[in-house]
């Protein structure tokens, strides 16, 4: 490959000028004459029947176009299993869930008709927890989950039961590798829901004219699939609905399916083809809308004496809330990857997907990984201490290399990714393994421990096997391009990065090229979803195909004006030419929109490029075992950090952030830095003091931040370190590979483990308060307690060291 | 009833409601919707401008309170269509990604710099720990105020070290 000049180098963010000065629109800035405002009726009840809405009042006063109730909707909507209704019908179940909404022609008025419609409930005892909604007695959530259409080749809902979907990974003999085990560590770990946070809630401005064209503006990741989920409920062809986004005010996988369109819609039908608005407040971003599943993830292992793990048994209980939504696919990605970057010959996933009535979850970067990691790396370091080895080195010996097979049985080779250097890199950036002078003082003059931990994490795309996308490359008649996507520009720099690639591939400048920042169903070329890391390969390789279809139509007109072969040409940032006698040459320019001989005569046309791309080779997996190809690319990486804590409060502090992913090729270095520090302070978030509250009646009691605090700038830890490992991915854009998810996934097993470190806490539920450092200090397990089986009967205290304390920090 | 406020140097009438927010002036009445609401509590600081000198959460102000007043929002930042100092840092540094809290935070940057020309890192993570981003994790953020204040050795990006 010849040496590259725009892939790599440090762009600044193509859109930031209209972003800097205000300019940029968003959707929630948009003005439409005759513009109706929307306002929802949210159920105060986690699970009740609903006996009685009157609208009457609300319809009544004056300025209000439209008052809807479930009833009149007959339109359900899913993304894998379908089981939710617009507005709630006859039964609510979740707190905040829509019952009734209405359209005004001022907020003002709308709110005030909203508290004017009456609903009369019988309150009904929900379902809270996850493994009472499994057992035999619980009530349903869903009683007709056996009616739903659902996606057939990739979930199995049960129905009879509040599971919406089991997915099973089946490799080896797992009774024979616990056999060969010497002992057997079983532990379980947890995780609460947790809000996605945009900045921007979730906003929609719906117009639904006459003849069913309806017009969608949004806050969405994913404009294709809100276009094709509508249809689908509304029964209306695909060709009368276009959905149009412009600038998004971060999305984090919460605004990837289908949200508030559907309403607001129907609100715009039922007021005379109106264009409504509803933007939801932050308290409904928290309730009406999604959040990330809760988790409990149930770890069996067996290892040697050596280290080596023989064999592990994995259930998750996938806390969905109220609706499928997305949580089926989040577990069916994370059985599939539960046991991370590891090699477990023997292993056996079972992971459910349960309905219960609360608030639903949905796609959240990591989609599942960040969760199920939090339990994965703290229980790797639990058996290396069960087993008195040290952390690091138990996961060195067991990580995935060349040769490796997956749990699905898919072959790591050396172009796969590089795990271990991923993991060596945090290591020694964190100075693993024993404190510097410098942090020795620190202990002195605080007295605060100082702890360090690493924990590992990887992630593919999930997404269906044959997912494609496509790109158009336009060029205008002075040689600059424009580029169509439909992947969305949310903020991760997809336009930035993939005006990089089309640059390089041209061998034009970067300012030649410009990625279009609205995107249209209408205009653009169809993409599957902006999510899963997934969109730097599959929509940079079809930029790249765009360019080659580009250049071949520039070459085909250019042969003929120079009178040479195809075979014979070459081109610079301005020009085709001759390779052997380069002063005969055609500009891009002449070449742009069609070539006028002198004499007129006219040949060519516009150059457009089309490059379309689809994943290739990948599978479904099989229902029973699991086994197949589900994998487009393995990002693999790592965090190390370090604590200081108090041992007599439970107080503390992240120090240092040290990560390390390799993305195959750094595209632009400030962009992967971007997501890297972004995705590890979003994690730390989720390790420290994000999660959701409900009381017993299943009422969220901190949908603010007040209550339910993210970062702020004084949160970063005073040392962040970004490494990138470069394994060049054989089918990614230049050897690129997607991390936008990856460096929120394993910051807190990293933190967990550090605290273990330096204090011996065992946490086994995130996030990690100070509180609870200090129960965990105050309440230490012996390890013999969850050690199920050792060799003859010894016991974990047997070990040099022992007495069941954490191993002695070097 | 009728105010006038003069916004980004321009004089502005407007009849507005008695509840409106100064947020809702700007946005609703005048057209400025680079101030973004994120929870309309004064939480986040997407809304954050400058009103008589002082940054406020416009979402907290009503309109009328701005009668007789100035404020600056981030449409007046950049002069004639060329970037402030600090929008360049922030271009510069990669530190908007959504850019939805970007207007906000571009206007505690001013207001810090203008109290404190020379702000220590600890200080930057103050001046702007009303203004949640949750793209950015506000590193490259600093990176752009200390750039801005000189106080970068090397102003090109922060380190990704290749191993």
């Amino acid at each position: 490959m010849s040496e590259l000049t725009v892939v790599g180098a440090d762009v600044p963010r193509v859109e930031a000028v209209e972003k800097l000065t205000g300019d940029a629109l968003y959707t929630g800035d948009l003005l439409l004459p005759g513009l109706l405002h929307a306002k929802v009726k949210a159920s105060p009840h986690a699970r009740a029947r609903i006996l009685r809405i009157d609208t009457s009042r609300a319809e009544a006063l004056p300025g209000v176009h439209a008052v809807l109730t479930g009833h009149e909707l007959d339109h359900k909507l899913g993304l894998y299993v379908v089981d939710k209704d617009i507005l709630a019908k006859d039964v609510v179940r979740h707190f905040g869930e829509a019952v009734a909404a209405v359209a005004a022609e001022s907020v003002e008025t709308a709110s005030a008709a909203v508290e004017l419609i009456e609903v009369e409930y019988e309150v009904l005892s929900p379902v809270l927890d996850p493994m009472e909604a499994i057992g035999d007695d619980a009530p349903l959530v869903h009683p007709d989950l056996g009616s739903y259409a659902y996606v057939e080749a990739a979930f199995s809902p049960q129905p009879g039961t509040n599971v919406a979907h089991v997915q099973r990974v089946r490799k080896g003999d797992l009774d024979r590798g616990f056999a060969e085990a010497e002992w057997v560590v079983e532990r379980e770990y947890t995780n609460p829901s947790v809000q996605h946070v945009p900045l921007e809630t979730h906003v929609a401005v719906v117009q639904w004219k006459a003849g069913d064209q309806v017009t969608i503006w949004t806050s969405a990741q994913s404009p294709f699939t809100v276009r094709n989920l509508f249809c689908t409920a509304m029964r209306l062809p695909l060709n009368q609905v276009r959905v149009v986004v412009p600038h998004v005010g971060g999305g984090f996988g919460g605004k990837a399916g289908i949200h508030l369109e559907p309403l607001v819609a129907c609100l715009s039908r039922k007021a005379g083809g109106r264009p409504v608005r509803l933007q939801a407040t932050r308290e409904e971003e928290f309730s009406l809308l999604p959040c990330r599943s809760a988790l409990t993830y149930r770890i069996k292992t067996g290892v040697r004496a050596d280290g080596t793990i023989t064999a592990q048994q994995m259930t998750m209980y996938w806390d969905a809330g109220a609706y499928a939504d997305y949580a089926v696919n989040v577990t069916r990605a994370s059985a599939y990857s539960a046991s991370g970057p590891y090699e477990i010959p023997n292993a056996w996933v079972d992971a459910y997907t349960i309905y219960t009535n609360k608030p639903y979850g949905t796609a959240y970067r990591g989609f599942g990984h960040v969760e199920f990691f939090w339990g994965l790396e703290r229980h790797m370091e639990l058996v290396a201490h069960a087993i008195g080895m040290d952390p690091l080195e138990f996961r060195r010996r067991n990580l995935l290399k060349p040769g490796s097979r997956t749990m699905t049985g898919e072959l790591i080779t050396e172009h796969t990714g590089d795990p271990r250097a991923c993991l060596d890199a945090v290591a020694a950036a964190i100075g693993y393994g024993g404190l510097t002078d410098e942090e020795r003082e620190h202990e002195r003059r605080t007295g605060r421990r100082v702890g360090k931990g690493v924990a590992t994490l990887h992630k593919a795309p999930a997404m269906p096997s044959f997912t494609a996308t496509a790109a158009v490359v336009k060029m205008s008649s002075d040689a600059t391009v424009v580029v169509n996507v439909a992947l969305m520009e949310i903020g991760q720099g997809c336009n930035t990065a993939l005006a990089q690639i089309v640059a390089e591939r041209l061998r034009f400048p970067i300012d030649r090229v410009k990625v279009a920042i609205e995107r249209d169903t209408d205009k653009d070329p169809y993409d599957w979803q902006t999510v899963a890391s997934k969109g730097l390969i599959l929509s940079g390789n079809a930029c790249l195909l765009a360019c080659d279809d580009l250049l071949r139509q520039a070459y085909d007109v250019a042969a003929q004006v120079l009178r040479a072969n195809v075979a014979d040409l070459d081109h610079d940032a301005d020009r085709v030419f001759v390779a052997h006698r380069p002063q005969e040459s055609v500009t891009f320019a002449e070449l742009s929109i069609g070539y006028a001989f002198p004499n007129g005569n006219g040949i060519g046309g516009p150059l457009i490029g089309v490059g379309r791309y689809i994943a290739q080779g990948l599978t479904n997996l099989d229902k029973e075992t699991g086994q197949g190809l589900p994998a487009l690319d393995w990002t693999y990486g790592a965090h190390g950090v370090v604590v200081d804590v108090d041992p007599d409060t439970g107080e503390f502090d992240v120090l240092a952030i040290s990560s390390a992913y390799d993305v195959g090729r750094v595209v632009n270095p400030g962009l992967v830095r971007g997501q890297a520090i972004g995705g590890m302070v979003q994690g730390l978030g989720t390790a420290l003091c994000e999660g959701y509250i409900y009381d017993q009646q299943g009422r969220l009691l901190n949908p603010s931040f007040t209550d339910n605090k993210i970062p702020t700038a004084r949160d970063l830890p005073a040392r962040l370190d970004i490494a990138v490992v470069e394994t060049a991915q054989l089918d990614g854009p230049y050897g690129a590979r997607g991390v936008g998810e990856h460096p929120m996934i394993s910051v807190a097993p990293a933190i967990g483990n550090a605290i273990q470190q330096a204090t011996g806490a065992e946490l086994l539920h995130m996030p990690m308060r100070f509180e609870d450092v200090w129960r965990a200090l105050r309440s230490h397990e012996p390890i013999d307690n969850w050690i199920t089986e050792t060799p003859a009967g010894s016991c974990r205290s047997d070990l040099p060291g022992g007495a069941g304390q954490p191993s002695p920090r070097k | 009833m009728q105010i006038s406020v003069t916004v980004n140097g321009q004089v502005c009438q407007r009849d507005v409601e008695d509840h409106w927010t100064l947020l809702r002036l700007l946005r609703d009445g005048l057209g400025l919707t680079g101030s973004k609401e994120g929870c309309g509590a004064g939480e986040c600081g997407a809304c954050t401008v400058e009103l008589n000198g002082r940054t406020v959460n416009s979402c907290l102000v009503l309109a009328v309170e701005a009668d007789g007043g100035s404020v600056r929002t981030v449409e007046g930042e950049a002069e004639q269509g060329r970037l402030s100092r600090i929008q360049e840092a922030f271009a510069r540094h990669h530190a908007v990604q959504c850019g939805f809290c970007t207007g906000g935070m571009v206007m505690s940057v001013r207001d810090l710099l203008q109290r404190n020309p020379q702000p220590t890192v600890r200080e930057i993570q103050e001046g702007i720990e009303g203004n949640f981003c949750r793209c950015t994790g506000y590193a490259q953020i600093i990176e752009a105020v200390l750039d801005v204040s000189g106080q970068l050795d090397d102003s090109s990006v922060g380190d990704l070290r290749h191993v």
